[in-house]
Parts: structure tokens; sequence; C-alpha cells
């Protein structure tokens, strides 16, 4: 069974393993929503997850959810609140780890999803921070997770929306105020890279089963820094397969 | 009062106007529609997440600026009307304000409270400092200056004739958006009679003395769901999302859906309502206010 998967379903089991059991979880949409799932069918089952628009569950929505606002995440909740009530929590150090997406990553894990290119005449106009800005600067630690292409993985992103570890040097988010501890992860189709304790510029930590550290280079805008070993990312389990298929309609 | 009428009457061109303030769901669609079809100008769109009202707005040419933490359709991805007013100026340029969620939440709470900014240490880092003329840096803390809207339009469950609204479920910015305003508009799914509301203080949202007006419109929030009334059309989003893709596409989409048709109700007509309908209710316990 481990060989027969996709890599969005070995993304979510990578992110599910992300959340450890007891943690409050800003969860977001789509595969993160499903990474929360498995989490909670696995190895967290005392995982809490909050919403910004003002919600926190304890268990997964019985049915499929377009939006985290659909009716079958609301019925169950533990708590259902306006956005600046959840807000005050992450400002508070209450939320362990966030998801954020991203159309553009940089080695320092900051993220645009704002503009390509100059903002007063923008190549691409993205929607904009939602609330990614917030789990960026507040959450005690996040991750994301993209697909991997050259155009997504760049050096430096031209506009920061959701800062990471900023231009890179050690302490960056300390000194500028910023609460949490920033990315802790780039999970991605083709492997994970991860961060030195008190921020810095992103390592390669595993590669996926069948891609190889070549690969990896080809497909990322900067010249990716390789740590003494890189291990292979575990396959998912079977258990996390098993929960994310149930779930299979959400990816 | 008619849809028709509460538009006319208290959303003139030029308005500042809170839309979408729950983020996916109880999104006034028809309200926002109505805007369309009496071709208002030079809006100022204020909110979080707005799904994909926003981007109709303006690709209909409403919007002079637009002050969000985010535009697009939250299902399908960017909003294609959003992109073709930023990079080609089509229908026209647009002025925008970005924000993340919690400080367009600020903005509007420090006009609630009517002070000129709140202090904050979200957006630290954030280059939207450095686009948004309404946030400033000091004291190690960013400080989101006041965003008062002139109208805020939001769609409920149920309210009675007097104003006074039950909203339920996760509320996103709603209730900091309409004690900003300066009105509110309320559309509902139910107008009840004020026994009902009065029965649960706790529930209204704003002061009867805020709404100016009430518009029974059922199935107004289409295709954003309604909790204990409709789910979520993702289709409808979906259809939207391929349509709007083209200046072209969109302006067919608009024909049908918006400018060709008078009214709500007529609108509903072409949607599979039924399927869409909640059938399985699940009723909270009743409050005691019993006081001797």
């Amino acid at each position: 069974m481990s060989d027969a998967y996709t890599s969005q379903e070995l993304m979510v089991a990578v992110a599910a393993r992300e959340i450890k059991d007891g943690d409050v979880v800003f969860v977001g949409m789509r595969l993160p929503i499903l990474a929360y799932a498995v989490a909670l069918t696995t190895h967290a089952p005392n995982a809490r997850g909050l919403f910004e628009v003002g919600l926190m569950r304890d268990q997964p929505a019985g049915a499929f959810l377009g939006t985290m606002g659909d009716p079958p995440n609301v019925a169950g909740a533990l708590w259902a609140t306006r956005m600046s009530n959840a807000m005050a929590l992450m400002t508070q150090g209450h939320v362990d780890l966030g998801f954020i997406g991203g159309a553009e990553v940089d080695r320092f894990g900051n993220l645009n999803t704002s503009y390509v290119g100059d903002p007063a005449k923008p190549k691409v106009k993205l929607p904009g921070s939602g609330g990614g800005a917030d789990i960026a600067i507040l959450s005690r630690r996040w991750v994301t997770l993209m697909n991997h292409e050259r155009r997504r993985l760049v050096d430096r992103v031209s506009f920061i929306t959701s800062p990471g570890h900023g231009d890179g040097s050690r302490g960056w988010r300390e000194r500028n105020g910023l609460l949490g501890g920033g990315p802790a992860a780039i999970i991605t189709t083709l492997c994970v890279f991860r961060f030195p304790e008190g921020g810095g510029e992103a390592y390669l930590d595993t590669v996926h089963p069948g891609h190889s550290v070549d690969e990896v280079r080809e497909q990322t805008g900067w010249t990716v820094k390789v740590g003494a070993t890189v291990g292979e990312t575990d396959p998912p389990t079977e258990a996390e397969l098993t929960a994310i298929r149930s779930r299979r309609g959400e990816a | 009062m008619s849809m028709v009428e509460a538009i006319e009457r208290f959303v003139p061109d030029g308005s500042r106007v809170a839309m979408g303030t729950a983020l996916e769901a109880l999104i006034p669609f028809a309200a926002g529609h109505e805007l369309i079809r009496q071709n208002r100008r030079d809006l100022e769109l204020v909110g979080p997440i707005s799904d994909a009202l926003f981007d109709q707005l303006i690709g209909s040419g409403c919007v002079s600026r637009v002050t969000a933490a985010w535009v697009g359709n939250v299902s399908e991805g960017l909003g294609h009307c959003y992109r073709r007013a930023c990079e080609d100026g089509v229908p026209h340029r647009l002025e925008v304000h970005d924000h993340s969620n919690f400080s367009i939440s600020l903005a509007l709470w420090a006009a609630a409270w009517n002070v000129p900014s709140l202090p904050t240490r979200t957006l630290l880092g954030s280059d939207i400092l450095r686009t948004n003329p309404n946030l400033s840096t000091g004291f190690g803390m960013v400080h989101v200056g006041a965003v008062r809207p002139d109208v805020a339009i939001v769609h409920v469950q149920r309210a009675d004739a007097m104003g006074r609204a039950h909203a339920w479920g996760p509320l996103g910015i709603t209730e900091e958006a309409g004690l900003a305003a300066d009105r509110v508009v309320v559309t509902c799914e139910e107008l009840v009679d004020s026994s009902v509301t009065l029965s649960d203080p706790n529930r209204i949202l704003y002061p009867e003395t805020k709404v100016v007006a009430v518009v029974h419109e059922p199935g107004g929030a289409h295709p954003s769901p309604v909790q204990g009334y409709f789910k979520r059309d993702h289709g409808f989003y979906r259809e939207y999302a391929e349509q709007s893709r083209s200046a072209d596409g969109f302006a067919s989409w608009l024909k049908r859906w918006v400018l060709d048709v008078p009214d709500r109700a007529t609108y509903l007509e072409h949607i599979d309502v039924h399927a869409l309908r909640i059938r399985h209710h699940q009723y909270s316990a009743p409050a005691d206010f019993g006081d001797e």
C-alpha cells in the first residue's frame, strides 16, 4: 500500500505529523483541513482546531467543506464567536501551530500572497493576506504547503505578505517584535525544508520517496542548502492513508 | 422595506460599505446585486474575506477603492475581476488598501470605539505596512487607523421589523462592522415578530438605533451558506470562477444572474433551492431569562 499514494497525500501526512497531541492548531483550508483530520484520527486525538471565522472544534466536520464557514464546520463546534476572539488567543501564544498557504515562498520562509511585480502596477494581483500575515506573526510556529515549482520557490519574494525569517539574519523576528517563532517547515510535493532554531535560511531536511536532491535543486529558485545528511521522507502509513481517503473530496 | 428602496435610500454613490463580514457565510449577495443593478459608482468596499461578492462589484465598475484582507473566490482561488482591475485597469483602476483579517477587524473596532487608531503586533514585518497609508508604526507597534463605514450591509437568519437582528454561527467581523458604521442595512431569511428577537437579547447584533432598514430577502446570501437554512452552493462558485476568467465571460455571467434578473425571488427560480435547503435542524436549548 505504501508505494501507491499521491504526492498530495504524502504532503497531508507530513503536515499532520507537525500537529502534536493537545496542540491548538490554526487550521485554514484545503490540505491543512485534511491534515488536521488525519492528526485527530491518528496520533493527536486531543488537538483542537481554531478557525479565523470564529470557530473552535475538536472533531473534523461531519461532511465536505468548501470553506471553513460551511454549516458542517459549525455544527458540533466547541465555540462559535467573533474573529477578534480567535485572534486574541493567538496574540496570547495559545496557538501552537498554524498553516498558511501562499503563491510564493522564499529561502527565509517569507510568503507572498499579494503582488507579483510592482504593487503599483502588478503583473499578478493575488487575493491578499486573509489571516495569513496574522498567523505568520502571532502563532508559535507554522508550516506552509506548496506545489514544488521554480516560480513558487523563489530566492526572495518581491512582497512579504506573511513574514517568515525576514532577511534571514539570526534573531530577525525577535528584533522586529514578531511574537511567534515563525516558519518551522516548508512542505512541498518533492521534499521538506526546515529552518534552524532562531531563524535563518531553509535547509533541505528530507526528500520524498522517488525524488532526488538534484531534482529539488533544479526545481528551486535558490541555491539549496543541504544538511550533512538528507533523509527520505517517511511515506504515509496505512492509518494515515485511510484517514486521508475517507475525506478525499476535501483535497 | 424592499431591497430596491433600501439600496436607493441608504447606499448612495461614493459610500464606504462594509459587506461579507462573516467571511464565508451570510454574504449579502442579493444586496450586492441590487447595487450593481442600480449602477452604483465610486464605492469603497470594506471587508475581511468577502468571498466572490467583492469581485462581482469590482467587475461591474461599482468600486473605486478596496479596503480588505482578501478578494477572490474562497473555494476556487483568484478573483479574476479583481485581477483585471488591478493589473489592466479594467473596467477601471482601483485603489487598494491591503489589510490582514485581524487588522481590518481592529480598524473597525477603532472606529466603533471612536479612537483614531488601535495598536497591535500583527503586521510587524509585513510589506502590507508599505502599501496601506492607514497603517503606521511607532513604539514597536503597528497602529491601525480607524475605518468608519457609512453603511454596513449584513445578512442574518432572522430579524424583526424594528431592526433587531439575530445571527448565529461564527460572526467574523460582523459586530465591529455594524458598530463602526454610521448605519446598518439588515437583510434576513425570516422576518419575525419582536417577541422572537426579544426572547434572546444576547443574540441581537446591534442596537436598533443603528439599523435603518430591514429587508426580508430569503435566499439573499446564495451561493454562500446560512446556518440552519442554506448549504453552500459550491458548484455555483466554480461556475462563476470559470466564466469570470475573461471580461466577456464575466459580462455574460452578470447579464444572466444580475442584470436580467429583476429581484431575488426571480433569481431563486433559476437555482435548485430544494437541493440547497438545510433539512436536518439542530436547535439550541432555550436560555431562561426569567426574573422573579
